[in-house]
């Protein structure tokens, strides 16, 4: 084989292995898309259907109108987006005041601050599920929503100050020496100066502490035994257990519950990897 | 306010709910795990107050017939999970560096899909691709060729085959679904440090006559060996405590054989009756192995970030 011929042929086989890692990972994903919109004498076949012939909307239209255990799916979509945005916007002022401390002093117990928040990020929701759950219950916020803003604060909030803290040791410190200079108030520099700058990175860690909080399930699964307040990942598990022969509607549900953290992800995919993994890959 | 006391002003809010809502739960997990925890000892009116029973509901999971079980579930599934999404990942992210600019954006748009999906979502697409009678899963093994089939499996008919029910297969779907939605963070993060290696070392290693396999070994492995610390740890930290996928495959804590720690844990604290010292002495478990995986991370790094 000629150098040429052999160039190309790894060429097209590095693109054959592209496309087939490309289908591997959004093939589930259409197959939910897909049986959402399908008849369902398309979907309880052996065979393999493709597509939607012709699409039909029957089973999006019933998770709006019937829902899932006597409330439409609007409520579980309402419950977690009021959950979700609650506890970013409250984790967000914590989390500025923590990172702009960390990264604009100097200051005793700084190091084992940060090392604190690294090994609490690390400790996950499910380990300390059963004293959060009785805490919650002694405070009065078993089955309430606000009790699952509370823990969610405080399980995002770890990991927000560490990603916020490279947002505000980015900002050039000269900024606010000379708006110091000019006479402005340590409130205002930092209202006026500091926060227009961070705004982007505070954005993004709040698109972060969103789709966590939205994604949530064991907190909300204990926690909640009101089936109107459910949030959608509960609202789908009862669902499963409770039609679990319906796949045109658990997967319109789904489908339902992925759009607005698809949507997101995109907004911030570059920062995922560099949050992580930032001094590794920088090293 | 003396300027001093800023810093310290600033940090109050934050550490106080680090305080209240990890760190006192945390020691309150230990403090439960020693007593005998009941609802009796939880409710609103007059609750009695928990008996101290020492180290026994820890000598109660150790002579478990769930301990093992359940043990053994949690680090199979971690290696099986950690193993393949490292591979795979290793591998995708060397296939997107060698792709052209626009097929890599297609492929990194492409996996994204799986990585955005929510777990509880994750959990039933798959469900839903294994399901028995109607999942393209085995109209797909009833694709292969019998003699393939019969070769490989010791079967040639999959038409009915139930996933969920045995806890092998259960772990299997559930690997499978893990590796899925993981191998797209790994593969980005191995990609980028990738990018960020000099060109010349290549063109020495090229120059000297190095084939790809000692390039790879001797150049690329130890580039990427800070991003695969933390690549490893963070995989592991994710797969050992997997629950909310393992909870919805399962189909709740029915299917005791199918347990992990986690699963385990949640089962004891909040099944029928529910005994939470035995739930928090089985998280304790699940911490401690967790925060020795921990500390190499923050080992990593603190050598690496700046935090000083």
């Amino acid at each position: 084989m000629s150098p040429v011929a052999r160039k190309k042929l790894g060429k097209f086989a590095l693109n054959g292995a592209g496309i087939a890692v490309f289908l591997f990972a959004v093939f589930p994903v259409y197959w939910m898309v897909s049986t959402a919109f399908k008849p369902n004498d398309q979907i309880f076949t052996t065979d393999f259907i493709p597509f939607p012939s012709p699409p039909s909307l029957d089973h999006v239209e019933r998770v709006f109108t019937k829902g899932v255990a006597g409330h439409p799916i609007w409520q579980f979509l309402i419950n977690s987006a009021i959950v979700a945005l609650s506890t970013v916007l409250i984790g967000a002022v914590f989390a500025l005041l923590a990172a702009t401390a960390v990264s604009r002093f100097r200051f005793r117990f700084r190091t084992s601050f940060l090392i604190l928040l690294l090994i609490v990020q690390m400790v996950p929701a499910e380990a300390l599920l059963i004293p959060l759950f009785v805490m919650a219950r002694r405070l009065g916020l078993a089955d309430q929503l606000l009790g699952l803003v509370v823990l969610n604060v405080g399980l995002t909030l770890p990991f927000s100050i560490w990603m916020l803290r490279t947002f505000v040791a980015a900002v050039p410190k000269e900024l606010e020496e000379a708006a110091w200079i000019d006479g402005a108030s340590r409130f205002s520099t930092f209202w006026r100066v500091l926060f227009p700058l961070v705004a982007p990175g505070l954005v993004a860690t709040s698109i972060f502490a969103f789709i966590t909080t939205w994604n949530e399930f064991v907190i909300a699964l204990t926690l909640i035994g009101d089936q109107g307040k459910y949030t959608m990942p509960i609202a789908l598990k009862f669902f499963v257990g409770q039609r679990s022969t319906d796949w045109g509607a658990i997967m319109a549900a789904s489908t339902l519950m992925t759009i607005p953290v698809l949507i997101f992800f995109l907004l911030v995919q570059r920062r995922m990897v560099s949050g992580l993994v930032a001094g590794a890959v920088k090293g | 306010m003396p300027s001093w006391l800023i810093p310290y002003a600033l940090l109050a809010p934050g550490l106080l709910v680090i305080a209240a809502l990890l760190l006192y739960p945390l020691y309150q997990m230990v403090d439960m795990s020693f007593h005998d925890v009941r609802l009796k000892n939880l409710r609103a009116i007059n609750p009695v107050p928990p008996e101290f029973v020492g180290l026994e509901n820890y000598t109660k999971i150790f002579e478990s017939d769930l301990f093992w079980p359940s043990l053994r579930n949690t680090l199979l599934f971690a290696a099986a999970a950690v193993a393949l999404t490292i591979v795979l990942g290793t591998l995708v992210g060397l296939l997107l560096h060698r792709l052209g600019s626009k097929m890599s954006m297609f492929v990194i748009v492409g996996v994204m899909a799986a990585w955005a999906t929510p777990p509880p979502a994750q959990a039933i697409i798959w469900k839903w691709l294994f399901d028995s009678d109607a999942g393209i899963a085995n109209w797909a093994l009833n694709l292969l060729p019998d003699w393939l089939s019969n070769l490989v499996f010791g079967r040639a008919d999959w038409s009915g085959q139930p996933w969920l029910n045995e806890p092998f297969t259960i772990y299997l779907v559930l690997t499978v679904s893990v590796v899925w939605a993981s191998f797209p963070f790994i593969a980005v993060s191995i990609l980028a440090g990738l990018k960020s290696i000099p060109h010349e070392l290549y063109e020495a290693a090229e120059m000297d006559g190095s084939g790809p396999i000692t390039t790879f070994a001797k150049i690329t492995l130890p580039m990427l060996k800070p991003v695969y610390a933390v690549l490893i740890v963070l995989s592991i930290i994710w797969d050992f405590k997997v629950f909310t996928q393992l909870y919805l495959l399962a189909g709740g804590t029915a299917n005791r054989e199918a347990f992990n720690l986690s699963l385990w844990s949640y089962a004891e604290a909040f099944g029928g009756s529910p005994k939470m010292g035995l739930g928090a002495a089985v998280a304790v478990v699940l911490t401690i192995i967790l925060l020795i995986i921990t500390f190499v991370y923050v080992r990593q790094i603190v050598k690496t970030e700046d935090v000083r």
